[in-house]
């Protein structure tokens, strides 16, 4: 059976947190998280409405700071050196992501210019891209003409197009034809096999099934953390979902 | 017997999209009809037109035997639609939203409260709070609360279940089955697959078209060929492999595996050969059941190929 030392192969933790909790007020939303995620994985972060998933990735892009524990993403401090942790990570988020009224061409260049990229590499990227997705015919089209499928698999391409440490992509494929979500999940596969870590969240169970490893996240704590296939086994289950549905209390309140 | 829906050759077209293309379906009385498919198919569109909010360029459509297009305005008295995006007042609170919709539609909420007591239980210790303020499984209790409280004969759900996490999906489908002892025939749409098999019976939909409607069981069991699950905790690896083989007809990932068909039905000794030698570790491959997703896709690359 292989199991998570299967990524001991990098042993490189890219994320790695001990005792993280973060308080609003008397709330506690994150209540002492402790995992590890790691080079060229893909790890499922998954857990009911209000389960204190938001909270913790505002805390790992580096935009909001621990109350307490250690945090460290792509060998950054997430209390001093949110800055740099910026500079590694990508992000992409199923509703926005890419500005609709300029063209394809654009929006690459606009991206590589944020993330401070060269002019040089920025042309090198653009040209493999549009190569790649096969976007020639629709480099000078404005975003919002464009086929949501090609709009997703841009927006994930330019999510890493800095080649980050990192990337997080939120319910990347929800409401996507079948056959783009496979094609994109095989972009995500392809990516994470040059190293680059993907961290997915997502309420779509089906899209839990095809990550290397899953946590699950419910009243502000991480209740399961393995792969899709241990737990699985250990709560009995046919599917990520059931095992979902097992564990993961909704918040009501 | 009526047909609660009957819809012919119904078309629209915004600008130069075709948004529905000769959409022809019935629905009976006290069924669960789901519409299936992504963003961009046409679901939206299709529901405006049944809820008569939006009006067809060609076809006809019936709902419970009244004229969709002529009579509206009877029509809407006995529908229920509660839309993908808003139908809640953001600044009413939860009771305010509740006996706003009673009134509208000349109603009370006592006198229809039987019929919603088992979703509005659940949201009614918050009745005072804003609708703004709930969470997103409180406002689909809600939203669907409003959208029952004249005790409409059809309901029609676009997307209810959409950014909902799993439990709260769960429970909105028991409570859709509750609502069947009503005699409320239900039209729900959804872009998660694994939903249809919650329904009656299901119609996949993509890019204006109706790719098939039957029990959702029946359009599993319409998979043409016979499906291998392959899995090695290589995936990239095995899915280039596996494309490189010549036996192979396709080959898609699937989770944690990827879902193979073979020219022949099945896999030859060439095909543990070639993943022998490309040095991908543990494969397993067994028969698996096609699912609706895997029906989906099949009848997506027919429509390619045609």
């Amino acid at each position: 059976m292989i199991d998570v030392f299967q990524f001991n192969k990098m042993n490189d933790s890219v994320i790695s947190v001990h005792n993280l909790v973060k308080k609003f007020g008397s709330f506690i939303a994150n209540d002492n998280l402790t995992f590890d995620v790691y080079k060229g994985e893909i790890f499922g972060f998954l857990g009911a409405n209000g389960a204190g998933k938001t909270t913790a990735i505002r805390i790992l892009s580096g935009l909001s700071k621990p109350t307490s524990g250690k945090v460290m993403v792509a060998g950054f401090d997430a209390f001093r050196e949110t800055e740099q942790i910026k500079k590694n990570i990508g992000y992409m988020c199923q509703k926005f992501s890419l500005y609709e009224d300029l063209t394809v061409r654009e929006n690459i260049i606009l991206y590589g210019g944020i993330y401070g990229m060269t002019k040089k590499l920025i042309w090198e990227r653009l040209t493999e891209l549009l190569a790649k997705l096969k976007f020639r015919e629709f480099e000078n089209r404005i975003i919002a003409d464009l086929p949501l499928g090609l709009r997703q698999k841009l927006a994930f391409s330019v999510a890493v197009l800095h080649e980050p440490k990192i990337v997080f992509l939120d319910e990347p494929t929800g409401g996507v034809d079948p056959i783009t979500r496979r094609q994109f999940w095989e972009m995500i596969y392809e990516t994470a096999s040059r190293g680059i870590t993907v961290f997915v969240t997502t309420h779509y169970m089906d899209e839990a099934e095809y990550c290397d490893r899953i946590s699950i996240m419910s009243e502000g704590k991480i209740v399961a953390i393995d792969t899709p296939e241990n737990l699985k086994k250990q709560y009995d289950a046919a599917t990520v979902e059931e095992v979902f549905i097992k564990i993961a209390r909704p918040v009501i309140n | 017997m009526q047909k609660t829906i009957e819809s012919s050759g119904i078309s629209k077209t915004f600008g130069t999209t075709k948004a529905l293309n000769n959409i022809s379906f019935s629905v009976d009385e006290s069924e669960v009809f789901g519409f299936i498919g992504p963003d961009g198919a046409g679901k939206t569109t299709l529901f405006r037109i049944i809820t008569t909010l939006l009006l067809p360029d060609e076809g006809e459509i019936k709902v419970l035997g009244i004229d969709a297009v002529s009579h509206y305005k009877e029509l809407r008295k006995n529908i229920g639609y509660m839309p993908g995006r808003f139908s809640l007042y953001q600044d009413l609170s939860v009771e305010e939203n509740l006996n706003f919709y009673a009134t509208v539609f000349g109603t009370t909420v006592e006198e229809n409260y039987d019929l919603i007591s088992d979703i509005y239980s659940h949201i009614e210790p918050f009745k005072k709070r804003l609708a703004g303020k709930l969470s997103g499984g409180m406002k689909q209790k809600l939203a669907l609360s409003c959208a029952l409280i004249h005790k409409p004969k059809l309901l029609v759900l676009d997307e209810p279940t959409t950014g909902v996490d799993a439990v709260s999906r769960s429970e909105f489908w028991d409570m859709l089955g509750k609502l069947r002892q009503h005699k409320i025939t239900i039209l729900v749409s959804t872009p998660y697959m694994d939903e249809a098999m919650r329904c009656d019976r299901v119609a996949l939909i993509q890019n204006g078209k109706i790719l098939t409607i039957d029990a959702p069981q029946k359009i599993r069991d319409g998979f043409g060929r016979k499906l291998y699950s392959v899995r090695s905790m290589e995936k990239y690896k095995l899915i280039n492999s596996l494309r490189s083989y010549p036996g192979i007809l396709t080959a898609y990932p699937f989770g944690d595996s990827v879902h193979v068909t073979f020219k022949n039905d099945m896999p030859e000794d060439s095909l543990y050969d070639l993943i022998l030698k490309s040095g991908i570790g543990d494969v397993t491959i067994s028969e698996t059941q096609a699912g609706i997703e895997d029906r989906f896709l099949e009848l997506m690359n027919k429509g390619i190929n045609d």
